[in-house]
């Protein structure tokens, strides 16, 4: 029975990175990083999303800063910040965020102002889609593997 | 172009020689790498992915950093600093402060450290800044995001097929073209030494197939050289002749 739950966890697991994958939210550098999971560093992959889930935030929230002055947008700035924000996302294949970061950065060389604006919102909604589909898959595993731990006690 | 892909090119003067008598068998040790980045996420992965091919990692945020670690940096004086033998570089080339860029100039501008081969990585695949890169003696240009299939290719550049670490193999090289005859195709170290040696800097023709001299019977050699260690690299693979 506990055996049955951890099964149809993974399967929840895989249902939604398949979707992910669909959806272009993921691409294969999320499997890369899946690989370099082991025994030796079993938590791996979390602890290098909560990294990007930290900077990110702070990204947004300079992003965002640089915008709501009127006055004089450092677009200079802004490049700079989603330079940054570019190469994290890539680095764990966080594909769609990534490509927003690009659409958004093209404002920025522009020095459009409703153009920056619409990418900052664009970024926003899927940088919080993302975070909220990691922490479902983070879930899921955690819970398959304390129904898996489950199914095979203490050993002497 | 390669979406990913992996460029190298060799400096003219540059030859590379198999070893196939026998050499004195020397520790595998731990290679280690000092990688170079600002990115938490990418020096957490760059990391990873260097200790899952068994190498002993440093991992700085700055190019300043880096040369405070390998004592080059002018502000620390670091006369006597013997530091912690460093077999590669790898580095972002896009960073705050000093660039992957100027960062590799001051190493290879550094009689110490320019035998150390450095490795640049960037998001960007811009042709310029590779070619730039590469002119200014990176070894390679790993476009990001990272893989594992990169940093295993590195590790075959930095460990030749001989299981011996560059640097070591590098030593022999001179150690034993001191000793050898006139040469006309002598061996030479990985990286251009060639001052002390008496090799032609490079050959027109294509040398003869056997040398004479008690070395190591030496592959044909194009003007272009190549590496046994290298074939793994898209670009090396158009520009080899018969190298094996």
């Amino acid at each position: 029975m506990l055996g049955l739950g951890a099964e149809r966890l993974r399967a929840d697991m895989n249902r939604l990175l398949a979707l992910l994958f669909h959806q272009g939210v993921l691409d294969e550098q999320f499997l890369q990083l899946q690989q370099l999971q082991d025994a030796t560093s079993p938590n791996f992959v979390s602890e290098v999303v909560n990294i990007y889930f930290n900077e990110s935030e702070k990204l947004l929230r300079n992003l965002r800063g640089l915008l709501l002055d009127r006055e004089f947008s450092d677009y200079k700035k802004m490049g700079i910040h989603l330079n940054q924000f570019m190469g994290s996302s890539s680095s764990i294949g966080a594909k769609r965020v990534r490509n927003v970061c690009v659409a958004f950065r093209a404002a920025s060389e522009q020095n459009n102002r409703p153009g920056c604006l619409r990418g900052l919102e664009l970024l926003e909604h899927e940088y919080c889609y993302l975070k909220n589909k990691l922490h479902e898959l983070f879930h899921l595993e955690q819970q398959r593997l304390l129904a898996a731990g489950v199914r095979y006690p203490m050993q002497n | 172009m390669a979406r990913n892909g992996v460029f190298s090119r060799r400096k003219r003067s540059e030859k590379i020689e198999e070893f196939d008598d026998v050499l004195p068998s020397f520790d595998s040790q731990e290679v280690h790498v000092l990688a170079v980045d600002d990115s938490l996420v990418d020096r957490k992965v760059i990391e990873r992915l260097l200790k899952i091919t068994s190498c002993k990692v440093t991992a700085v945020d700055s190019g300043r950093r880096a040369l405070q670690f390998l004592g080059l940096d002018e502000e620390t004086s670091s006369v006597g600093f013997d530091g912690l033998k460093v077999d590669l570089i790898i580095t972002d080339y896009c960073m705050p402060g000093m660039t992957g860029y100027e960062l590799l100039k001051k190493i290879k501008g550094s009689t110490t450290f320019r035998e150390i081969p450095v490795v640049i990585m960037s998001s960007e695949n811009v042709l310029a800044r590779i070619d730039r890169c590469l002119e200014e003696g990176a070894e390679d240009f790993i476009v990001k995001p990272v893989k594992l299939s990169d940093v295993e290719r590195l590790k075959n550049y930095m460990f030749g097929e001989d299981g011996m670490k560059s640097e070591d193999r590098r030593r022999i090289n001179k150690r034993k073209s001191r000793e050898s005859l006139d040469l006309s195709s002598s061996s030479s170290p990985l990286q251009s030494q060639s001052s002390d040696l008496s090799s032609t800097p490079s050959p027109p023709s294509v040398s003869s197939p056997s040398s004479p001299q008690s070395i190591s019977s030496s592959p044909i050699h194009s003007p272009t050289p190549c590496s046994p260690t290298l074939l793994g690299s898209p670009t090396r693979r158009l520009k080899m002749t018969n190298c094996d």
